[in-house]
């Protein structure tokens, strides 16, 4: 068993991305998101691993070393919250177009604008259906506890580098905020230089005489070629979309409803789950871990068998809801539920939103 | 067995470091945590509160509305949470400060004085493990020997010195506490 500990989500976080041998950490502080990069300082990991560790001048500064360390070959991170990771959409499009591996992490708080520092899950539009420009989706991983906050972390380097691309991470200021047991995994060891040209043929390491020059760059001016690469970039999303489907069935093999919820929306309906069976309503979680991919084909195999209702629980007012009509194609009851500007639904509130816009309804 | 708790006073009490230790308790007994703590642009003097979990069980929400057990260290907080004890619950505060008693009568009400203990014992900083031990009195959920465990794991090493003083203050909070 690894080592026990009581942490913040963005603790765990922070020593996660050590652990997994990343090479380098660019962020901005942010409530409620600042425990990263303070976690990060504090540690040192220049000094137990040689991993980098900077404070960007702002956002823009930090998404843009992502594209010069993933560039290379690097296992690089950064992290913010909402508003801040506005700031970084530019950036992100150009990564996706440019196929250059990274982890960012959002741990969402209340918007639109500056907003506010408590937990929202309003962002669930900018994550999935683009953010930046252009024609590109984002694997993104929604832990739901302290525990998948370093889980997730190696998950998302792995996915980064297998499909070359950028992977979010997307908590909340609850996930974030809160502490919880967490089992460390061992350190892994970081790539060598020597190793990373060896994996890595795409990555700018230097031009070897007699070899072509490696250019990662999102800019074609010619649209044919430019099309090329946008299909290129489909075809790899679809094979994301085949593989990396990630979801969690909770109390849902005798349900005649069934919540919809991911992060601490999830945390919330496995109690309200409890509460709403102790009345005798039969209700189940399906709980989303990949946002992108979404598990649309899961909501579609429950339709099939028969499900009275989906209730979408999320702290926004219905971004996720959508993607579940889209699955379910009116053949059975959606409605949607969630607090929103950084109140958190009770797990009460939530059965008695089934019992009205589902069960009543 | 889930034991679900709010902790609520003023910032600066010990309210979030009480909850972390228990928390932490429950870890060195092989038990399940949650530690939420409200957040925001509080600071000294401000209200604090903490809810922990601590199961045999995968916790499910880590913010509810009900606790099985709540301790109140002001009187902002009595006007909040006494309604939010489950019936048959658990109510101890400490009536130092508090100016309106609590008066239901479907739960159990426990009375600590550990502002005056703490000042007794020279150091108002230990406030919070008299009231820790009171709790612990009452529900003794996790073992004195692993809330010491819990000290050393979430002390820097350089307060290691306090644990015994800390260890005194939960002996005094479970010796005095009384039922109203």
């Amino acid at each position: 068993m690894g080592e026990l500990k009581l942490m913040k989500g963005n603790e765990a976080l922070a020593e996660a991305a050590i652990r997994a041998g990343a090479d380098g950490y660019f962020g901005y502080p942010i409530t409620p998101q600042s425990e990263v990069i303070e976690y990060l300082m504090a540690e040192k990991p220049f000094d137990r691993t040689g991993m980098v560790v900077l404070q960007a001048e702002s956002e823009v500064a930090s998404i843009n070393m992502l594209y010069g360390g993933g560039g290379s070959g690097k296992k690089v991170m950064t992290s913010s919250s909402s508003p801040g990771i506005s700031l970084m959409q530019e950036g992100i499009s150009y990564l996706a177009g440019g196929e250059v591996p990274c982890v960012i992490a959002n741990v969402v708080r209340g918007g639109p604008g500056l907003g506010d520092i408590q937990p929202a899950q309003s962002d669930y539009f900018q994550s999935v259906k683009g953010g930046g420009h252009g024609d590109y989706r984002l694997p993104c991983l929604a832990p739901a506890s302290v525990q998948e906050m370093s889980d997730f972390v190696p998950v998302a380097f792995d996915l980064a580098f297998k499909y070359r691309t950028p992977v979010l991470i997307i908590a909340d200021g609850l996930i974030g905020q809160m502490m919880e047991k967490v089992e460390l995994f061992d350190q892994m060891p970081r790539l060598t230089d020597q190793e990373v040209i060896e994996k890595y043929p795409w990555a700018t390491t230097g031009k070897p005489k007699g070899k072509e020059r490696r250019i990662l760059t999102s800019l074609d001016l010619d649209p044919h070629k430019l099309e090329k690469h946008n299909q290129h970039l489909h075809a790899k999303y679809n094979e994301i979309k085949e593989n990396e489907v990630r979801y969690e069935l909770i109390d849902t093999d005798d349900a005649d409803y069934l919540f919809v919820a991911y992060g601490s929306s999830a945390r919330i309906c496995q109690k309200s789950v409890k509460l709403a069976r102790e009345k005798g309503i039969k209700v189940g979680l399906l709980r989303i871990i990949s946002l992108w991919p979404f598990a649309s084909d899961v909501i579609k195999e429950f339709t099939a068998k028969g499900i009275k209702g989906f209730l979408s629980v999320e702290m926004s007012m219905g971004q996720m809801v959508e993607d579940i009509q889209l699955a379910v194609q009116g053949k059975t009851k959606v409605d949607h539920f969630g607090r929103v500007g950084g109140v958190i639904h009770s797990p009460e509130e939530v059965v008695e939103a089934l019992e009205q816009k589902i069960i009543g309804g | 067995m889930t034991e679900e708790i709010i902790i609520a006073g003023f910032g600066g009490q010990g309210v979030l470091s009480m909850g972390k230790i228990l928390a932490y308790s429950g870890i060195m007994q092989e038990q399940e945590v949650s530690w939420m703590p409200s957040y925001g642009p509080e600071m000294r003097g401000g209200t604090a509160n903490v809810t922990v979990i601590v199961s045999d069980e995968r916790i499910s929400s880590p913010t509810l509305t009900y606790y099985d057990t709540a301790i109140i260290l002001n009187q902002q907080s009595m006007d909040k949470f006494e309604e939010t004890v489950k019936p048959g619950g658990v109510l101890l505060y400490d009536p130092n400060g508090i100016s309106k008693h609590p008066s239901r009568t479907d739960i159990t009400i426990y009375k600590i004085e550990g502002a005056k203990i703490a000042a007794d014992m020279g150091n108002t900083k230990i406030f919070n493990m008299v009231v820790l031990g009171a709790y612990l009195q009452i529900k003794p959920i996790v073992k004195l020997e692993n809330v010491i465990k819990g000290l050393k794991k979430s002390l820097p090493e350089r307060y290691h010195k306090l644990i015994p003083l800390n260890e005194d203050a939960i002996t005094q909070g479970m010796k005095n506490v009384i039922t109203t």
